[in-house]
């Protein structure tokens, strides 16, 4: 039998995406760059959380902290200099990694195709973490945005004063549906992180039998980290344990 | 019956001695130019081992090569089943191997009815295989030190066999296979894929080209070429059951016979001892595991006929450990003709195991508690795994069953030294030809006849042919040579799709295998033979008045591929019946209740059957003509084989 | 024992297929899943109904040729096994089966549960093999081997190219085939010298076909040999070496 090869009409080459080049235009290429930005995030995360126990040391230690990273390396650049790096460092993360996601989204629905399997899939290895990759990191994204809206700019928040952060937090929390919207949140984080954080060295390369057992603990470790260091907060909130400060 | 014309029969051996025979036919045999081998199409039809590697090999060298396959891939061919290993006369253990002690194991071991001059040729290619194989990639077995390891395979005396743990035939099929595709891609090869042969086309006497029916279309079409070469394997399918595969076929060598080609030995089949039985009345195929089992395995029956109670409430003394009691010094590593045999006089004195009481026992008890458990495991776990799936029994704790089934076919076309048929211009290489195994075919010398023929000896002895032909084109494909012949296979299959009649292609398949089996299979008597000849012609014509074929030829129809299978096993089987009529002796695989000595062993008869019988198509209602090949042996002296 | 089958029957590549329910009567718990649908084909044949299309060659787990979903397993619910080496004894009496070709974009169906698989072949043409001219090799104990990378090598080679982790994957991604070819030639001294070349072709190849991974590992949990999503891994790794070593050598590749 002759056959006609069915290439999937994904054009990878041409136009805008040439000048990335090859590798970071293929589906391991977009990948890794995913894996890289995760891995990025997931720092990124873990130093926001450990930066967040401060408030259980009070308003000062947390007050103190939050000045503090505005003026890292001042008067070397300038007042918020380093922040605001930091800053585009992250929307750049997040951009690349929502954008490789979208793009693969797009091609693995492609070589899916329309036609599904009858029966009931019967998977042995997808759980809900993995499965819910998409949705969560939608999730997640919903939540950075009014994250920021809350306790950065105060736009969610009408008792909202720049520089009070531990203040600022006691007075989102007390609403029940933030506080219970932020649970929920770090849930779904948790589980992107799960799934990610032993993914992410599949993507790299750096997956090896001897230590792939010790990569599920570390993603379970790490995503139980966030979830119990970051929800605590508004369960903490909520129970009265923070008072307004001065 | 006997007309003998033997002057057609030049095996064109080189002269010379034994040892210089090769090295004097690739100096001797007329070369193509580099530059002139684009000039030339050539056909390879079947991509296992021998067929793969000659088309790769054709295509390194140049040469414009078509291959065809009935399969979806060329990686899927029978001989990935292969499992045990591959000879070669590397001597890396330092036990006296040589090239001559393989080649000398080789012709006793094939019981003294192969050619000296190609079973020498093999030997002496036997190194270059392990060569080119590591070079293409595949894993063999290693000692620590990263050197290549070695067992002892099928009774040999010294361990010469490299294996990549029970997959060898899957590794060996997988570079051939990569070396295909590379072709492929670099274009020196184009492959045909779910394509299958159906028809030789000749001209002026010799092979022009094939006719093809594309399995999934339907298509008929013609394909022309200079040269032509056949390696579609055995035809143990002719059993129904056996271990091949199920499309696994011999149309192709079948259609050439028709032509002209002659068809040599017939009826030396293998029938390998460590098969697992049939488990009903619906089984499909039979699963064949590793002759290497027997290395640890020792094989019983109880000694008490119709013995009902399962294998581990028999005491050790009521055991009848029959290898080891009639062959003492080979005892569980007879060879494979002398094992088959045994279990099935077992079977035969009501001393049978399992539900159908139709296997005996291999039972690994000894070795587990000598060597433990996890030696067992690492030598054996995946035979073992493949073992329960099918059996659901734990051979751990219970011994395996084991029967004999059909495996492997020594006879094929006749061909030269050179691989030539008889029609000019047709080849056969591997399985598809009798040349390398005499009447028996030792283990893991299947591998090592595939890649020897496919990568060294085809290529270079197939200029000899192709040199006559320089600057002429092939016939083209409207030619009325194929014209007629493809006009032919359309007419063939509007006949089965127009019978409409009551049974499945299976159905007579099976009524087939079942006579082939009971009369020409492991044992064979006169009186047997003669009942089989006449009843295979009367469920032939049953066939082609009663059978049904759903469907039509213009779509994937297996039905229809299956029946002209099976109309060419109808002949196919009749001429191995009168082949182990005509061979009044017993020899390897063909074992004639006639022939036996006192205890019952395979009693040859030097004098008047030490030949190659030649079978000559004479048209379906004529009997064919035998010619006979006589076999010279200068260098090995003919001996009863004995393993006692 | 008696099974209910829903099969997906289709005449040919470009007419639509649908599902039909067949009854398998006194089928023996001992036969094979494939004898199964032999005898179904057999009852529908003297009942004037076409036979139900399907690949199977040798029957013992190692060609490959085989593949079905069963019941929403790709093989069917036994692991570690092909369809071919499936056994009734897995099934219950009064179950009801449902058999569905694979499914993806580049595995069009020929006909019934019969799948075109050529995209694989075409992966392996690109770059899957190492380029030793046959007559060139020097002699086999020249290159030394390490053991474990023999053994880790054959553990990748041993892939069958059935397809079922494509059939598997949510993404129809066929990274574990692709993977596995790869770590078996990359992993021997043998395939050293086109280690990168062939990692940037089979994975170019791969990707004009197939989805890509997300790391599920669905397709190792269907594999009948089962191979490890570490090879996948290694692949990843190769390439992004590959693309930097190619990159390096300016254009050289």
């Amino acid at each position: 039998m002759t056959t006609k090869t069915r290439r999937l009409e994904v054009n990878r080459r041409s136009g805008w995406r040439s000048w990335l080049g090859p590798f970071f235009t293929s589906d391991i290429g977009m990948k890794w760059m995913m894996a890289l930005t995760g891995a990025g995030l997931l720092a990124y995360v873990l130093v926001h959380m450990i930066g967040n126990m401060k408030i259980y040391l009070g308003a000062e230690d947390l007050d103190h902290y939050a000045e503090a990273l505005k003026t890292l390396l001042y008067p070397i650049v300038p007042e918020t200099g380093v922040l605001w790096l930091f800053r585009f460092g992250l929307l750049a993360m997040f951009g690349v990694h929502i954008w490789s996601a979208a793009v693969l989204t797009l091609r693995n629905r492609a070589a899916r195709g329309k036609i599904r399997y009858e029966a009931k899939r019967q998977y042995s290895a997808v759980n809900y973490a993995n499965r819910t990759m998409r949705w969560g990191g939608v999730i997640i994204l919903l939540f950075v945005i009014f994250h920021i809206g809350d306790l950065t700019t105060g736009t969610f928040n009408s008792e909202f004063v720049s520089g009070s952060v531990y203040n600022n937090v006691i007075y989102s929390f007390e609403r029940w549906y933030v506080a219970l919207f932020y649970v929920a949140a770090q849930i779904a984080l948790a589980f992107h992180i799960y799934h990610g954080a032993w993914s992410v060295f599949q993507s790299l390369g750096l997956s090896n039998p001897r230590y792939n057992d010790w990569r599920r603990w570390f993603a379970v470790a790490f995503a139980l980290a966030i979830l119990i260091g970051n929800s605590s907060i508004p369960i903490a909130v909520q129970f009265g344990l923070f008072t307004v400060s001065g | 019956m006997t007309t003998e014309h033997t002057h057609i029969l030049d095996a064109k051996i080189p002269d010379g001695p034994l040892e210089d025979k090769w090295t004097k036919r690739k100096f001797d045999v007329k070369l193509v130019n580099p530059s002139n081998r684009r000039k030339y199409d050539i056909i390879v039809v079947g991509t296992g081992l021998a067929g793969a590697g000659s088309a790769a090999a054709l295509g390194e060298l140049g040469y414009n090569v078509k291959a065809f396959t009935y399969n979806d891939s060329s990686r899927r061919a029978h001989s990935i089943a292969a499992q045990g290993g591959i000879n070669a006369t590397k001597n890396y253990p330092n036990d006296n191997d040589s090239v001559f002690r393989l080649f000398y194991d080789t012709v006793k071991g094939g019981d003294y009815r192969s050619r000296e001059a190609n079973v020498y040729r093999l030997a002496e290619v036997s190194d270059a295989i392990i060569d080119q194989t590591v070079a293409q990639g595949a894993p063999y077995g290693r000692e620590y030190g990263g050197m290549l390891d070695n067992r002892s395979f099928g009774g040999a005396q010294v361990s010469r066999t490299f294996y990549a743990r029970g997959q060898t035939g899957q590794q060996l099929l997988l570079t051939a296979y990569q070396a295909l595709a590379r072709q492929v891609g670099l274009g020196t090869v184009e492959l045909f894929t779910r394509t299958e042969m159906v028809e030789l086309v000749m001209k002026d006497g010799r092979a022009v080209g094939i006719v093809t029916r594309d399995l999934v279309t339907g298509e008929i079409e013609s394909h022309s070429a200079h040269a032509v070469v056949l390696a579609t394997g055995g035809y143990s399918n002719a059993y129904f059951l056996s271990t091949n595969a199920m499309n696994c076929n011999g149309t192709a060598v079948w259609r050439a016979h028709r032509k002209g080609a002659l068809f040599a030995n017939p009826s030396f089949t293998q029938i390998h001892p460590t098969c697992i039985p049939a488990s009903d009345e619906h089984q499909s195929k039979l699963t064949l595991m590793s002759e290497s089992l027997r290395n640890d395995g020792r094989i019983w029956v109880s000694k008490t006929p119709n013995d009902d109670r399962a294998a581990n409430d028999i005491p050790e003394d009521e055991r009848d450990y029959y290898l080891e009691r009639q062959y003492p010094a080979f005892g569980n590593l007879v060879p494979r003709d002398v094992a088959s045999r045994a279990a099935m006089r077992m079977v035969e004195d009501d001393k049978g195991v399992g539900p159908l009481k139709n296997g005996v026992y291999l039972d690994f008890a000894d070795a587990i508690s000598r060597l433990g458990r996890q030696v067992i495991e690492d030598r054996y776990g995946n035979l073992f795994e493949m073992y329960e799936r099918i059996t659901d029994e734990n051979p751990y704790e219970v011994p395996m069953r084991i029967y004999p089934a059909p495996h492997y076919t020594m006879g094929g076309l006749w061909v030269d030294y050179n691989l030539e048929t008889t029609i000019p211009g047709l080849f056969a290489s591997g399985e598809a030809n009798f040349s390398d195994h005499g009447a028996n075919r030792l283990g893991a010398s299947a591998l090592m006849q595939g890649v020897a023929d496919g990568y060294f000896v085809l290529p270079a002895t197939i200029s000899g042919y192709l040199a006559n032909w320089l600057n002429v084109a092939p016939v083209p494909t409207d030619d009325e040579a194929f014209v007629e012949t493809e006009q032919a296979v359309q007419d063939q299959i509007e006949k089965l799709l127009s019978i409409n009649g009551t049974h499945s292609v299976d159905y007579f398949h099976r009524r087939l295998g079942k006579i082939m089996i009971a009369k020409c299979g492991m044992s064979r008597d006169r009186e047997g033979l003669e009942w089989a000849l006449e009843e295979i012609p009367k469920i032939k014509a049953e066939f082609w008045s009663d059978v049904k074929i759903l469907g039509t030829n213009e779509s994937l129809n297996q039905s229809l591929e299956r029946a002209g299978r099976v109309v060419d096993f109808f002949e196919l089987a009749e001429l191995m019946v009168r082949d182990a009529l005509q061979r009044e002796e017993s020899c390897g695989g063909h074992y004639r209740v006639e022939h036996q000595t006192e205890d019952g062993e395979a009693k040859r008869d030097d004098d008047n059957f030490a030949y190659v019988s030649a079978w000559e198509w004479r048209g379906e209602d004529s009997p064919p003509t035998l010619h006979k090949e006589e076999l010279e042996f200068e260098y090995v002296a003919l001996t009863q084989r004995s393993y006692k | 024992m008696n099974i209910t089958l829903r099969v997906w029957r289709q005449a040919g590549p470009d007419v639509e297929g649908g599902f039909e329910t067949y009854e398998a009567k006194d089928i023996s718990p001992e036969a094979s899943f494939f004898e199964m649908l032999d005898e179904v084909n057999e009852m529908l044949n003297d009942e004037g109904v076409e036979p139900i299309a399907f690949d199977s060659d040798c029957r013992e787990g190692i060609c490959g040729t085989c593949g079905v979903m069963v019941d929403g397993h790709p093989h069917g619910p036994q692991s570690a096994t092909a369809s071919c080496q499936l056994h009734m004894r897995k099934f219950s009496d009064g179950d009801t089966i449902t058999i569905e070709p694979w499914r993806a974009v580049a595995f069009p169906v020929l006909r019934d549960l019969i799948v075109d698989r050529q995209p694989f072949d075409e992966i392996i043409q690109a770059g899957g093999f190492i380029s030793a001219n046959i007559g060139a090799a020097p002699d086999s104990n020249i290159i030394l081997v390490p053991k474990p990378a023999a053994e880790s090598s054959m553990d990748a080679a041993s892939c069958i190219g059935c397809a079922a982790c494509v059939a598997a994957c949510p993404n129809s991604a066929a990274n574990l085939f692709t993977g596995a070819k790869i770590a078996h030639l990359n992993l021997l001294p043998q395939g050293s010298p086109e280690r990168y070349h062939r990692t940037v072709a089979m994975v170019e190849t791969m990707e004009s076909f197939f989805g890509s991974c997300t790391n599920f590992g669905e397709c190792e949990m269907a594999c009948p040999k089962s191979i490890s999503i570490d090879v996948i891994a290694w692949m990843n790794r190769d390439y992004v070496a590959a693309q930097w070593k190619n990159f390096r050598k300016q254009g050289q590749q």
